[in-house]
């Protein structure tokens, strides 16, 4: 089983996608029934690779090879280091309480919608798997196809615009990735006399300065429209607020992600030198702490629940950007930390408003106040979902926040002075939030006799809670997971750095 | 003619023969038993097709080097007879419901694909001119057959007036390569062109004009949204994909085989063309509001896209033009089966709003129909993606970098418009048009999921097809 392990995991969803289309779309009970089974099954078979998934191995794991074109050198390559395989696990789990979540808020077009979501689930993780960079391409691009119908059927009253939006500002970044992948490509040939789009070999491709600089920018616009950067966010807002909320909860916890995985994939190992360009890393980390403190200061100013989590992730997706290119082991491996981090506790938050908004239909929060004598449930689910967000100790946000912050200091103290602050403003505003929402006197008489939280809604949030104070306590088997590669993509971006760091550790010595 | 020229010229025979026989048999057939002529003219392709595929295990010349067939050629009467069995299964139904289904639309089918079977085979200019002007001359016919239709007249009128034009241009370029070379033979034209003819080049640019014009490449792109929009629907999907396709092939077998020499006199002339191609059709395309015209935009697009691979000069290129043109013929065949499936009597329904809730009402053309879309952005896993993915690969391999770009931007602009269509069948409520929408005849089904099924298999399993191409791409 371990050799095709990958490939169960990656098309149990479409599996699950090819039944659903025989079960009649009246039957919505069935669907949805069915539905929740295939994302659970989902989940299952992704366990034995976190199981048997060997953190002392450096390389790739699992890996299945097949031609796929072979005229083209195109492979069906897929596999996992540590990075990906947290990736994927924050993908199965997600999968899975994105379509237990569902359950109420969808009621039209029941079928289409988890089929949507199957083939997302699929799209996901093959990004996650690819080791081969044209198969990556493809699962990149597809997953564009069920997010926009997400949004675009059932997403709020903006949804079309917003749909467009996203897919265009995906699309445009996208081609002018491939544009990159084909110059590598090509390179590749011109040295090596052979087409491929494996990753293992392009990475052998020495490229002359200017080129790889090009070529930088070419990928660097691909992935910061995904994350999203500043300034590339402004499909982000509109995507969030209008996707329905599962949507949400999967934009912000998987689909960001692949951005910042496609740093840390691609752009550092396929291009080191430009990655460690002084004047390049200048600018992204000065992109990324626009990013982290604009999209803070945006977050004081909503007045939309929703739009206010959206731009949160601006501000967090920031400090993970930071983390990657301060370009060292803390930075690093606490921006993958703070990845998972981030998806946890944003797509809880997303999930906190979608319990709302079923009940109310509003996401102003002007229309809200006290709720917490109304919902003593959802009170607690919804501090610790704002807690471990804000970076409280004891929480996942903390860790990975910290983490960053000790790697981005290293590199340059003035970057992390700025980065603070973006820690305080994001309690500042998280905190106010959940003051006007929750606390003080039921001020709305819409609010008196909402229900709190229902055992379904329970299970949604229980195994987030539970995996928020485990990273919080306990993070150790993260970091040992995390350690092997990227170690390796320290070396690659750094050669010599370990080497340096253990001298300069002897000379303090 | 040996027995060789005959089995070499077999598609056409067959073609020919089968045209005229439903012809003679129009007369004899009672006004509601036209669909056995239908079913005739389809046997006849399934035929043509067989032998094509036979022809095609031997190789070589015909009729003292006139006609060849190799893979090339094989490749592209493939295209187009399977072009004409798609029309044939959507236009039976069509003209059924226009009160005009009657022989002569079959005979003329037939008629124009074998002209562009000839094309597809020609190896010498009067041979391709012959062969251009059968399928011309038929598909003029077919643009107006709706007689009484004044939109179809006019569509009618202004292709034969503007093909006329293309085609005095194509022969005056013909009449100085013999000038120059005193050949008509691509080969021995091809031997014989200096690379420093300067008349050579004047012919190779007349010549471009003529294939413009046909392949509706800009700036010679103006009669296409005008025919595209006032023909029958499956006229036009017949129209956009195999005289297209045909006059492409041709086009390539001639800059190739014959102008090979000066190829860097007429590259910058088709660079400027895929260029303006793409952009004028793409940008058109957005402000279209009838979905035949928008089609027909991005048809011009899409035609510049397979510009941009013949100005890389390369076999890759060759095959990229292949491979691109038989995924672009599928998807489009499809597209503009559904817009004549929801268009209704008289053509009423044309405007992007009259697909609106498509997807509640006939979830099944919708998806189909959302396939078609996808690949004409370019989504991955669609035979568009693959076609586009190996034109702007052949096009960075001949180091035309810009024209990449530009290009790669032009099809991120271009989903613009395909996804608008894809908002109304899914995101809009279903109005009129829709809901009194028929359900899909089975030769209508038959026909999209041909299409549909095609577009994906070229999409996912496109190694077959891209192996064939890359064989056959070696002309000489």
């Amino acid at each position: 089983m371990d050799q095709h392990l990958l490939s169960i995991i990656l098309f149990t969803p479409l599996a699950g996608l090819a039944v659903l289309l025989f079960i009649p779309g009246s039957s919505k009970n069935v669907i949805r029934i069915w539905a929740n089974v295939v994302a659970f099954a989902g989940f299952l078979v992704s366990l034995p690779l976190a199981t048997r998934f060997d953190k002392g191995a450096s390389g790739f794991q699992f890996v299945e090879r097949a031609e796929w074109i072979p005229s083209l050198g195109v492979q069906y390559l897929i596999g996992v280091d540590g990075i990906s395989m947290l990736l994927i696990m924050l993908t199965t789990v997600f999968g899975f309480i994105a379509a237990l979540s569902s359950w109420n808020a969808v009621e039209e077009r029941v079928k289409e919608y988890y089929a949507m979501f199957m083939l997302l689930q699929t799209g996901m993780i093959g990004v996650f798997l690819a080791l081969d960079f044209f198969l990556f391409y493809v699962f990149w691009e597809l997953v564009l196809v069920p997010m926009y119908f997400i949004i675009g059927v059932w997403g709020g009253p903006r949804k079309l615009y917003a749909a467009i939006k996203f897919f265009l500002y995906t699309l445009a970044g996208s081609v002018l990735m491939l544009l990159g992948i084909l110059a590598l490509y090509f390179q590749y040939h011109a040295q090596f006399g052979a087409y491929t789009f494996e990753i293992a070999n392009l990475m052998k491709v020495v490229l002359e300065p200017g080129m790889e600089r090009w070529v930088f920018w070419a990928f660097f616009v691909g992935f910061a429209i995904k994350v999203p950067m500043f300034p590339f966010h402004t499909w982000l807002p509109d995507a969030h607020v209008e996707a329905p909320t599962a949507g949400s909860v999967i934009l912000a916890a998987v689909l960001l992600k692949m951005g910042t995985y496609g740093f840390l994939r691609f752009s550092l190992p396929l291009l080191p030198r430009a990655s460690n360009d002084v004047e390049i890393v200048r600018i992204l980390a000065i992109l990324s702490i626009v990013g982290i403190i604009y999209g803070a200061l945006v977050c004081l100013m909503q007045k939309d629940w929703k739009k206010l989590i959206a731009y949160s992730s601006v501000s967090h997706l920031g400090f993970c950007t930071l983390g990657i290119f301060a370009l060292n082991p803390n930075g690093i491996a606490g921006s993958v930390l703070q990845q998972i981090n981030h998806g946890i506790s944003t797509g809880m938050l997303f999930l906190v408003i979608g319990v709302m908004y079923e009940r109310r239909h509003t996401r102003e929060i002007s229309e809200y106040g006290g709720i917490a004598h109304v919902m003593p449930k959802y009170a607690i689910v919804f501090a610790i979902a704002m807690l471990s967000s804000a970076g409280l100790p004891l929480l996942n946000g903390f860790v990975g926040e910290f983490t960053i912050l000790q790697g981005a200091f290293e590199a340059n103290r003035v970057w992390a002075a700025f980065a603070v602050s973006g820690v305080i403003l994001g309690a500042a505003y998280l905190l106010w939030l959940y003051q006007r929402v929750m606390l003080g006197q039921v001020t709305n008489g819409k609010n008196l006799r909402l229900p709190d939280l229902s055992a379904r809604e329970m299970a949604v949030f229980l195994p987030l809670i539970a995996w928020a104070l485990w990273i919080g306590v306990y993070p150790k088997p993260y970091f040992d997971i995390l350690e092997k590669p990227v170690q390796q993509l320290v070396e690659r971006v750094k050669p010599g750095y370990y080497q340096g760091q253990a001298a300069l550790k002897a000379g303090v010595r | 003619m040996s027995v060789d020229d005959a089995i070499r010229f077999l598609p056409e025979l067959i073609l020919i023969l089968a045209a005229t026989l439903i012809m003679v048999c129009d007369p004899l057939t009672s006004t509601h038993r036209k669909s056995t002529l239908a079913v005739l003219a389809f046997v006849a392709l399934l035929a043509a097709l067989a032998a094509t595929a036979y022809s095609s295990t031997d190789p070589g010349k015909a009729f003292f080097g006139m006609i060849v067939v190799d893979g090339f050629a094989t490749f592209f009467r493939a295209i187009v007879i399977v072009v004409g069995l798609l029309t044939v299964l959507s236009s039976n139904r069509f003209l059924e419901r226009e009160g005009a289904n009657s022989g002569e639309f079959y005979a003329l089918l037939l008629f124009s694909i074998s002209g562009q079977s000839m094309m597809a085979a020609s190896n010498e200019l009067i041979i391709l001119f012959i062969g251009l002007e059968i399928s011309s001359i038929a598909s003029y016919v077919m643009a107006g057959f709706l007689r009484d239709d004044s939109r179809a007249n006019e569509s009618a009128l202004k292709y034969f007036l503007l093909g006329s034009f293309a085609s005095a241009f194509l022969l005056y370029g013909i009449a100085l390569v013999y000038g120059v070379t005193g050949a008509t033979n691509l080969s021995d034209i091809g031997s014989r062109m200096q690379p420093d003819s300067l008349l050579g080049g004047v012919a190779a640019a007349l010549m471009f004009v003529g294939f413009g014009f046909k392949i509706s490449g800009a700036p010679f792109q103006m009669w296409a949204p005008d025919v595209y929009q006032g023909a029958p629907t499956p006229v036009t999907a017949f129209l956009s994909a195999g005289p297209k396709a045909a006059a492409f092939a041709v086009f390539v077998r001639v800059f190739t085989v014959a102008f090979g020499n000066i190829g860097d006199r007429w590259e910058p002339l088709i660079w400027i063309s895929a260029l303006l191609s793409m952009t004028i059709g793409n940008f058109a395309a957005l402000g279209q509001t009838n979905v035949k015209r928008m089609l027909a935009y991005s048809s011009i697009a899409h035609a510049g896209y397979v510009l941009v691979a013949i100005t890389a000069r390369s076999e890759s290129g060759v095959a990229a033009v292949m491979f691109y043109l038989g995924a672009y013929a599928l998807m489009n065949v499809g597209a503009f089966t559904v817009v004549g499936h929801i268009s209704r009597k008289g053509e009423r329904y044309l405007r992007v709003e009259d697909l609106s809730g498509l997807g509640v009402r006939q979830p099944l053309t919708a998806a189909m129909f959302s396939i078609f879309l996808l690949s004409f952005i370019g989504v991955p896993l669609t035979a568009g993606f693959f076609g586009k993915f190996y034109i702007f690969k052949a096009a960075l391999q001949s180091d035309l970098i810009w024209l990449t770009v530009l290009g790669l931007l032009n099809s991120a602009v271009a989903a613009y418009y395909y996804l608008r269509v894809l908002v109304v069948m899914y995101m809009q409520e279903p109005g009129e048009a829709v809901n009194e929408v028929e359900p899909l005849s089975p030769a209508l089904r038959l026909s999209l999921i041909c299409s549909a099924a095609g577009t994906l298999i070229l999409g996912i399993f496109p190694s077959g097809a891209l192996h064939f191409a890359v064989k056959s791409a070696v002309l000489k």
